[in-house]
């Protein structure tokens, strides 16, 4: 009884513990209970039982209650579609005026907008392709077709690549200087030389329109939810539910809304890149010490003044970092609206992965990397820049960039010039190397993995069917074994007692979503893929964080590596372990847990550096050797931040665990991607990614609550 | 006394979403017990008094005093929930957006306990910043922040970050920004309370002679008795959001009004604070050879008459006797009036 006193909370979870197991081996599998047809999946079958809601029949198999619960929300899906259709083609029909047919015509209110959206959008796209590439829909825009058919003289030229290239490295040298001009340069050279210059420039393109679109999106309902109370409240759950929604699962509404094409590309980029700039303005703003802004006032500002001269510069910090995430989002989000049709490196990766052309893939990889890199690289540069305001520089010195810009410009123009003369039939390679036309590594990359395989093929063959057959065929089981009542018990236990009631309710009602949608099998799925990814992740993250801290420098280069490894597109990611695997769910583990151990990593590293110096002389005045200081001081105080990290690594899992449905998974990853190609398929996308959102809140929830209480405990801010 | 630049009138400032009706029923009888216990809290409790110009204001008070939040009032940072206030004859709380955001740019400057530097700006563009925000030439703004730089002694540092300097080298950033705009009045809320010990005292230092060479009409906050000695003309105490004594170093030191205000005096050096015209006998009896002058502070001059065994002659500035001073007074006030021999 004393031991019970003496650690209460061990025994509560032991009795929680015991309670699930209890309840697992206390409900029997039915005897019909089968994996692949496991409730609704919308086939007609005699042996479902259905029920109608709101007019819709949802059919499903009918198990004990505590085994599975029924699919009670199964009409969700089908509503949600329902509606989508209707405000699109038939809510609030007006006049609208139609400039081609010179008359007015009636459309639903919806479909206008978003035709002007869309309008908008591909406007901008063009127009910046069209300074890069060349072409007629601009001056279209402006003029109109007629215009074109009588002046055939009238197509705006494109820029040839040699000026695309100097104007890089010199934007880069006045931003940076010349470490980032040589990046800059070797980026575009390499872009080009390798023949992806057309796409590159597409997917560019894509890019200057929506990172800097959602940059003031972001901003702006950041500051405003800064401001007003109101709009924080009726944002933050839009904001969190944003935050862990995969990206897959936007698209589908997205193609309903704005149907394909770059713009809708641009649309749902902005949907996605836009909640975590709002998160991370909020969170710089609010970190603004109060006289900071009394000395803004002091100093006479306007609020106009104040919000962009005081407050803004100040929060920069966090401002850049949300910058980041927008560069981020926006090319990972390239590679995955290739799906709904945008242009660029993003199709040509999916095409190379589709016909397994491995090295293909790993060029136009390497192409979206380089470009993420290079664009995070000089914004952020960009947003550090100082003004001397005390050289006294003569006209050339001061305007030497814009000079040389215009003699690469002339040159460029010359050697194009002189390339359409040299290169007399074929390409002109000084003006735009073709795609496809440029050297290639292809070859060499696919015959390497080849060798692979047929060198490796033993070994990893056998290592893939013991990791199969051994570990995660049986862990599949286990998860699928749980009844649903027990899961239920174990969550929302959990959630009491790290955060009380409160939590438990927050948890249970997320659970409960999952549990009442027709897919709890394939989110179990889903969840055993990221606990498996998370756990390795973690173990891998952790220990290497953790040898990294004991030098700075190598703590440095890390964080460095990680913030290399997070700009590549999460797709990038597919590429090596397609290499090596083929297609097989140890492929998918394997991106997950490449990709999730990011975070991980980081946030450990972090957190053991967040340890203050004043606690390691104490420590050391202590007499404690490394490890002690290791295990007594160090890890304790990191250990709420990297329980961060742990959410952060579940949420990275999660997005790859879905990605991965590319290569070919059996959860709800494979059902969104089933979802883009159905016509209904709006309603059941969205809702398979609000499951996949509630997955990682569920965790979200426990472990921001646990670090909540953990950090009042330890007196950490 | 010359004309009145700030003056105050019975202003309250009460923290609480009922505050308003709650001053209103209160009808000037403010008891801070009460309104806690409806969820209000008093920050200023009351506060009247007049600041005249080139005059030097100290409002001394702990931590959760008000003087702060008074100073806020002032300045308009929060809005005082009751009462009036004038800066140069226009009524302050009258004021519409347009007409303060003139009046801070023109009239006034303030100093803040944490610096409160623009991280993202150099030393020379923290100072120009106020210039700026008023529309000034960005070159004229930087040669006139530049004199700042120089006037405060950071020349050679101006293209250095504020992270770069220590904390007595951003106070002084701090304080060249608020004068950049040559403002008439200067607020300066506890600008040395971060600072080190010796650093302070060179800070305090550094502003009077600043004070000496401005004369501008400050209103200072501090929580420090001794800073509050060292540089006031006048002191007010504050205690609870009451201004409890208001008044010069001399009257409070000699004449505490409150038990509140009495311990603070009782540990005070009084010879170093006192002048001899406030302890001398008022007589023109010119009696001594010696003389001493009526402004000098006590511990400058106490050997001198202590020397002498009768009274010594005190004279003012143009030479004419204005009162005698007994040895035995000085060795009265140094020694007297002390804690254990009360």
């Amino acid at each position: 009884m004393e031991i019970i006193k003496k650690y209460p909370k061990v025994f509560q979870w032991l009795f929680l513990l015991a309670v699930f197991f209890a309840l697992c081996f206390a409900i029997e599998v039915p005897e019909t209970y089968k994996f692949i047809r496991g409730q609704a999946e919308f086939v007609k079958d005699p042996n479902q039982s259905t029920f109608i809601f709101l007019g819709k029949e949802v059919r499903y198999y009918a198990f004990d209650v505590f085994w599975r619960l029924p699919p009670l929300l199964g009409w969700l899906p089908i509503w949600i579609n329902d509606s989508l259709f209707f405000l699109m083609n038939e809510w609030m029909p007006m006049e609208f005026w139609n400039e081609d047919t010179q008359e007015f015509k009636t459309r639903p209110l919806l479909l206008q907008i978003s035709r002007n959206l869309t309008a908008f959008m591909t406007f901008l796209i063009e127009l910046i392709r069209e300074i890069l590439l060349g072409g007629l829909e601009t001056i279209v825009a402006f003029t109109s077709w007629d215009f074109i058919d009588a002046y055939p003289w009238a197509e705006l030229p494109g820029l040839p690549w040699t000026i695309v290239a100097a104007g890089f490295a010199i934007l880069s040298y006045k931003l940076s200087g010349k470490g980032l001009a040589i990046f800059a340069g070797l980026t575009m050279v390499y872009i080009s030389i390798f023949g992806q210059w057309k796409p590159s420039m597409q997917t560019l393109s894509f890019i200057l329109v929506a990172a800097p679109l959602s940059f003031a999106f972001g901003l702006g309902l950041g500051i405003a939810a800064f401001k007003s109370k109101r709009v924080e409240k009726a944002l933050y759950p839009i904001l969190l539910v944003m935050q862990t929604m995969p990206q897959y699962a936007v698209l589908v509404p997205a193609l309903v809304l704005f149907g394909v094409g770059d713009h809708a590309a641009v649309i749902i980029t902005m949907v996605v890149a836009i909640p975590p700039m709002i998160l991370l303005t909020l969170l710089g703003l609010r970190a603004i010490p109060p006289e900071v802004i009394e000395a803004g006032r002091m100093s006479g500002c306007t609020n106009w003044q104040l919000m962009f001269k005081v407050l803004i510069p100040t929060a920069r910090r966090d401002i850049l970092i949300g910058v980041n995430q927008v560069i981020m989002v926006c090319f990972s989000m390239a590679v995955i609206s290739a799906f709904i049709g945008a242009k660029g490196l993003g199709f040509n990766l999916l095409l190379a992965l589709n016909q397994l052309n491995i090295g293909l893939a790993l060029e136009a990889g390497l192409c979206i990397s380089l470009i993420a890199i290079l664009l995070d690289k000089m914004s952020l540069a960009w947003a550090n820049k100082q003004i001397d305001y005390f050289g006294n520089l003569t006209f050339y010195e001061r305007n030497k960039n814009l000079i040389f810009f215009g003699g690469a410009f002339i040159v460029g123009i010359i050697l194009a010039y002189i390339g359409s003369f040299y290169f007399k039939e074929g390409f002109n390679y000084l003006f735009e190397v073709p795609h496809n036309k440029g050297i290639s590594t292809a070859d060499f990359w696919n015959k390497g993995v080849d060798w692979i395989f047929e060198t490796f093929f033993v070994y990893i063959k056998a290592f893939n069917t013991w990791l199969i057959q051994e570990v995660l065929q049986p862990m599949r089981a286990l998860y699928l074994r749980m009844p649903a009542v027990a899961t239920l018990v174990l969550v929302v236990g959990a959630g009491y007692l790290i955060g009380g009631i409160r939590s438990a309710l927050v948890v249970c009602a997320l659970t409960l979503f999952i549990a009442l949608s027709p897919w709890w099998d394939r989110a179990l799925v889903t969840t055993y893929m990221a606990t498996f990814g998370v756990i390795i992740s973690c173990i891998i993250g952790f220990t290497v964080g953790t040898l990294c801290f004991q030098n700075k420098n190598s703590a440095k280069f890390m964080l460095g590596v990680c913030d290399i490894f997070q700009t590549f597109p999460s797709f990038v990611y597919l590429i090596p372990v397609m290499m090596l695997f083929g297609i097989t769910d140890t492929s998918v583990l394997i991106a997950v847990i490449v990709y999730a151990t990011i975070p991980a990593t980081r946030y450990t590293i972090e957190g053991l550096r967040s340890v203050p110096a004043g606690l390691h002389d104490a420590a050391t005045m202590s007499g404690v050797n490394k490890f002690q200081r290791l295990t007594k001081i160090e890890f304790p105080l990191a250990f709420p931040h990297m329980m961060l990290g742990l959410n952060q690594t579940i949420v990275f899992a999660l997005f790859m665990v879905i990605i991965g449905a590319f290569i070919g998974t059996e959860d709800l990853g494979q059902y969104i991607l089933k979802a883009l190609s159905d016509k209904n398929g709006a309603g059941i996308g969205l809702t398979l990614g609000i499951c996949v959102a509630f997955i990682g809140l569920i965790f979200d929830n426990l472990i921001r609550t646990y670090v909540g209480k953990r950090k009042k405990h330890l007196g950490i801010d | 006394m010359s004309e009145a630049i700030i003056k105050c009138e019975n202003v309250y400032k009460i923290f609480g979403s009922n505050a308003q009706k709650m001053l209103q029923d209160a009808n000037g009888n403010v008891d801070a017990k009460t309104f806690q216990e409806n969820g209000c809290i008093v920050g200023v409790n009351d506060a009247s008094f007049e600041v005249s110009k080139g005059e030097m204001l100290v409002v001394m008070g702990l931590s959760g005093s008000g003087k702060s939040t008074l100073l806020r009032c002032i300045s308009r940072l929060t809005e005082a929930t009751g009462g009036k206030i004038f800066i140069e004859g226009q009524d302050l709380l009258k004021l519409n957006n347009k007409e303060l955001i003139n009046l801070r740019r023109n009239k006034m400057g303030m100093v803040f306990q944490s610096f409160a530097l623009l991280p993202h700006k150099t030393v020379v563009e923290n100072i120009a910043f106020p210039l700026q925000i008023k529309g000034i030439k960005t070159e004229d703004s930087i040669s006139k922040a530049m004199d700042m730089v120089k006037l405060v002694g950071l020349d050679g540092r101006e293209n250095y970050f504020p992270r770069e300097l220590s904390g007595g080298q951003q106070q002084r950033v701090g304080i060249a920004r608020s004068l950049a705009v040559e403002p008439d009045i200067w607020f300066l809320d506890e600008p040395f309370s971060a600072l080190d010990p010796l650093i302070r005292k060179e800070m305090q230092d550094e502003f009077l002679r600043l004070q000496e060479k401005l004369q501008k009409t400050i209103m200072f906050i501090t929580h420090d008795f001794d800073e509050a000695l060292k540089l006031a003309d006048r002191i007010a105490i504050m205690k609870d959001g009451i201004i409890e004594q208001l008044d010069t170093p001399a009257n409070i030191v000699l004449n505490p009004a409150t038990e509140y205000v009495k311990k603070f005096t009782e540990e005070v050096p009084r010879e170093k604070v006192l002048t001899i015209e406030d302890v001398m006998d008022r007589s023109d009896a010119d009696s001594s050879d010696l003389k001493v002058l009526k402004d000098e502070i006590i511990e400058n001059v106490a050997e001198k008459i202590l020397t002498q065994e009768k009274a010594v002659s005190v004279i003012d500035r143009d030479n004419k006797v204005v009162g005698s001073i007994n040895p035995s007074k000085i060795i009265q006030t140094v020694f007297g009036g002390r804690k254990n021999n009360n």
